[in-house]
């Protein structure tokens, strides 16, 4: 069932004052989930309790956590065959932002990922995660060809933010930053987002247009670190706590403003505990994901990606 | 890494250190005026140049032919979904900024003629927690772009911000992929799109809308930044270049198309509007 169908629209409304009652929190008007409703029903039995301060801290400490699987370590988990594609065909290559060609479940799909480093040479290398103007000219080529040669496009998000650097700026991190949402928003094939550990702001949604957005069970999604938010708020970085309760970059509170389409469970404890089992279930849900939004009509994929993140925002007039 | 921060306010090098000193009085080189001598000259100091900055509705009376702004979107308002508390409440915040600017939001837009050509106007005010964009901007930037597009005018907007609007949390952010849509649409429907980047143009706007300009102006002076020089320089601890992040920068790194006086900035505007309508 479609959700601009009317019955769609009415029964969307119904799960969403479900949603807001189960949450104890208000509904929120003006924000639409997009998607289809039995999925909206399985998540609402997913998620019958606010998450309070402890357990949103508890989702910023497991996103950044030293050992949860990174990029790489869910590629060569999910897909049978990996190309890596590598440079921008301008002036470098972002190592930390992969993509390439994959082979998944049988067909060819484009892959866009943020790669953090895991020791701290690797770490350096990769500049923490952190996106630059090349690595952003990467993904745009990368989607080009996906667009041209019919291959869906996957992308994993796990970044601090984009990169804070001399020459980043002087590049156009912005700029770079506008325009590959732009070209995201503008593909003719099926896209799938997820956000496996760390969504920070700018940098993550450059690539995270998407016609699904998905979230980790324990990764964070928000426009400012709680440090940073903390920072400028309360002028002190210990109350970083405080700023993540109050930022909601958690799942469950995303899932429930609208803004992402799924949760991806994880095995008990993270998925640091079992990269296997948190590489299935991330692989099971891009697949999931992938066929709600699988056809030929591009046109229509189009304005109903544009239509989603036209909805999104919450005013009053 | 974690302290971080993408949406930071900065002022450096020809801006005032701290609210000190009198908003008359040239932070470049302390020359005092009184409000009707600024306005005289654009709010650029006679003395040396600078520009202060201009408030949205100053701005409006700047650039559009007199009598010709009608406003739309009035009264559309900001709402606070998250519940958002810091030290004040969010709601609290948006009382206080609507009292101290009469805005209704750190954006106003609407029809106007600039030098006889109609277009529609849409104009940030800094004022505003520092010109931050939640849902209410992001709504109020799409909506123009829809009504440019529907009487096929370009669109000019007046760009002054900090980014996104931290008390919306993640809707703020989402008005990055909402604006860059609404671009998207204009651009289809082919309508043009000017820009006049003015100080501070950093972060979530940069990183959105502004940047996907056909034609990008810039203030003399501006900081058009995605992160501003303070947090590059936690970052890399180095000193960086004296025009970091500046207009005079970002021209020569072939980022904005001009730079352009306030004094020029109206007939520069007109120009490219009737070039633009073929």
């Amino acid at each position: 069932m479609s959700a601009d169908s009317p019955t769609g629209a009415e029964e969307q409304l119904k799960l969403r004052e479900r949603l807001a009652k189960l949450r104890n929190a208000p509904l929120l008007r003006g924000v639409g989930i997009s998607g289809e409703l039995d999925r909206l029903q399985r998540q609402i039995e997913r998620i019958a309790a606010e998450p309070d301060a402890d357990e949103v801290w508890r989702a910023v400490e497991l996103a950044r956590h030293e050992d949860r699987p990174y990029t790489l370590d869910y590629v060569e988990r999910i897909f049978d065959d990996f190309v890596e594609l590598h440079g921008d065909r301008s002036i470098g290559d972002d190592q930390a932002l992969r993509a390439g060609i994959a082979s998944f479940q049988g067909r060819t799909v484009a892959f866009v990922g943020q790669q953090k480093g895991r020791d701290l040479r690797e770490r350096q290398q990769r500049n923490f995660g952190m996106t630059s103007p090349e690595g952003y000219r990467k993904a745009m080529r990368i989607m080009e060809l996906a667009d041209r040669l019919r291959f869906p496009l996957f992308t994993l998000i796990d970044t601090p933010g984009a990169y804070p650097g001399v020459s980043a700026e002087q590049h156009g991190q912005g700029g770079w930053i506008a325009r590959c949402q732009l070209q995201m928003a503008r593909l003719g094939v099926p896209t799938v987002a997820c956000i496996i550990g760390e969504g920070g702001s700018g940098g993550a949604v450059a690539i995270a247009v998407a016609d699904r957005v998905l979230m980790q069970e324990n990764a964070i999604y928000s426009v400012i670190s709680p440090e940073g938010c903390a920072i400028i708020l309360w002028r002190d970085a210990g109350e970083a706590k405080k700023a993540a309760a109050a930022l909601k970059p958690d799942a469950a509170h995303c899932l429930e403003l609208g803004i992402i389409d799924g949760i991806v469970p994880e095995p008990p404890g993270g998925a640091q505990e079992d990269y296997e089992g948190a590489a299935r279930l991330l692989g099971e849900g891009m697949a999931a994901a992938l066929a709600e939004v699988d056809g030929d009509d591009s046109e229509a994929r189009r304005r109903t990606r544009h239509a989603k993140f036209r909805r999104m925002g919450v005013f009053l007039e | 890494m974690a302290s971080r921060i993408d949406v930071s306010i900065e002022h450096r090098g020809s801006e005032p250190d701290d609210g000190g000193s009198h908003p008359n009085t040239c932070p470049r080189c302390n020359s005092h005026y009184r409000d009707d001598e600024l306005d005289q000259t654009l709010w650029v100091c006679p003395h040396c140049g600078h520009h202060f900055p201009v408030r949205a509705r100053e701005r409006i009376g700047q650039l559009a032919d007199r009598g010709t702004f009608e406003e739309r979107d009035a009264e559309l308002r900001s709402a606070d979904p998250l519940a958002f508390f810091d030290l004040r409440a969010y709601t609290e915040r948006l009382a206080d900024a609507e009292l101290a600017t009469g805005m209704g939001d750190a954006l106003i837009a609407g029809g106007a003629m600039i030098e006889r050509r109609p277009c529609e106007l849409a104009v940030m005010d800094f004022a505003f927690m520092g010109g931050s964009m939640g849902s209410a901007v992001g709504e109020k930037f799409a909506r123009a772009c829809d009504r440019a597009a529907e009487r096929s005018v370009p669109l000019v907007c007046v760009t002054a911000s900090g980014g996104a609007r931290m008390q919306e949390g993640i809707l703020s952010l989402m008005q990055l992929p909402k604006t860059v849509c609404a671009v998207d649409d204009l651009r289809t429907a082919r309508s043009a799109f000017l820009c006049v980047m003015t100080h501070p143009t950093t972060a979530g706007v940069l990183a959105s809308f502004a940047s996907l300009a056909d034609v990008i102006v810039a203030e003399p002076g501006a900081l058009l930044a995605f992160t501003g020089p303070r947090v590059v320089q936690q970052t890399i601890r180095e000193k960086l270049p004296e025009d970091f992040g500046l207009a005079e920068s970002n021209s020569r790194f072939g980022h904005v198309d001009a730079i352009v006086p306030r004094s020029e900035l109206r007939p520069y505007v007109g120009r490219v509007l009737a070039l633009l309508s073929g």
